[in-house]
């Protein structure tokens, strides 16, 4: 199965999550009383989120903490980022040719 | 030459659509016109480094169009689809990337006039799924990579 930041983001779940962990770092548990949705749930979609690069689960005595990881985010606006930049060369050209369309009505 | 006048591009994780915006420094009739006088339409459509062949052009509501851009060790890629309006308030076509056949979005375009004789030009495209959409983002970011190593190889030749 697909494992990167599209695949993490593409949950409503999964979305919600990482604005909640974006505040604080929180136990497992602590994730799970925010969601209506089963524990055995709310642990998969974190494993996927573990999967994905976003977050990281520390062990630290009896409690696992869920943090977040911010920096794969990046991945995303670089992705729409190259698409944009085609569109970018492509209206620029469409600048000039509008340029030139002006000058001979002129 | 650069413009002030940024695109922007948005597509929200887990829909089928994206929008695409860019305002002109040109009165909405010469915006509309480059996108239906096809000796306009060839000179900016194309990607960089592509030649563009526009080889069926009927910008009227129910008519046809097929272009090729061919890069330049010859391989060609076809796109085509169907008019279904052709006016500055509405440009409505069907657009199908020859390469993975049966897969067709619908992109709107809207020309707004602006005041000072601008354009807002606002392109919404809608996907049969998000995998198609995501899919032709991904493509477009291929392409700009491949760009992006091209002027990366200008940069190196002139040390």
């Amino acid at each position: 199965m697909r494992r990167d930041v599209f695949q993490a983001i593409a949950d409503p779940n999964r979305r919600a999550m990482l604005a909640l962990l974006a505040r604080q770092r929180m136990t497992l548990n602590g994730v799970a009383e925010n969601f209506r949705i089963s524990r055995p749930a709310v642990s998969r979609h974190i494993k996927i989120l573990k999967e994905c690069g976003l977050v990281v689960v520390i062990p630290q005595g009896r409690e696992r903490f869920v943090e977040a990881r911010f920096d794969k985010l990046g991945e995303v606006s670089d992705w729409l980022e190259k698409y944009r930049q085609l569109w970018e060369q492509r209206f620029n050209r469409l600048d000039e040719i509008l340029l030139e369309m002006q000058k001979k009505e002129k | 030459m650069p413009s002030n006048n940024k695109v922007t591009v948005t597509a929200e994780p887990g829909k089928q659509e994206l929008f695409i915006t860019r305002e002109f420094d040109a009165p909405r009739e010469l915006v509309f016109k480059a996108h239906i006088d096809p000796k306009l339409y060839v000179q900016w459509l194309g990607p960089h480094g592509y030649e563009m062949i526009l080889e069926t052009f009927e910008p009227v509501s129910g008519g046809k169009y097929r272009y090729v851009h061919k890069d330049k060790e010859g391989n060609e890629y076809g796109f085509h689809g169907t008019f279904h309006a052709m006016s500055p308030e509405s440009m409505i076509q069907t657009f199908e990337f020859e390469g993975y056949p049966g897969h067709v979005s619908l992109d709107c375009m809207v020309l707004e006039e602006l005041p000072g004789n601008r354009t807002k030009a606002t392109i919404h495209s809608v996907f049969q799924s998000v995998a198609d959409r995501d899919g032709m983002i991904q493509n477009g970011m291929e392409k700009g990579v491949t760009e992006g190593y091209e002027r990366l190889d200008d940069i190196l030749k002139s040390f």
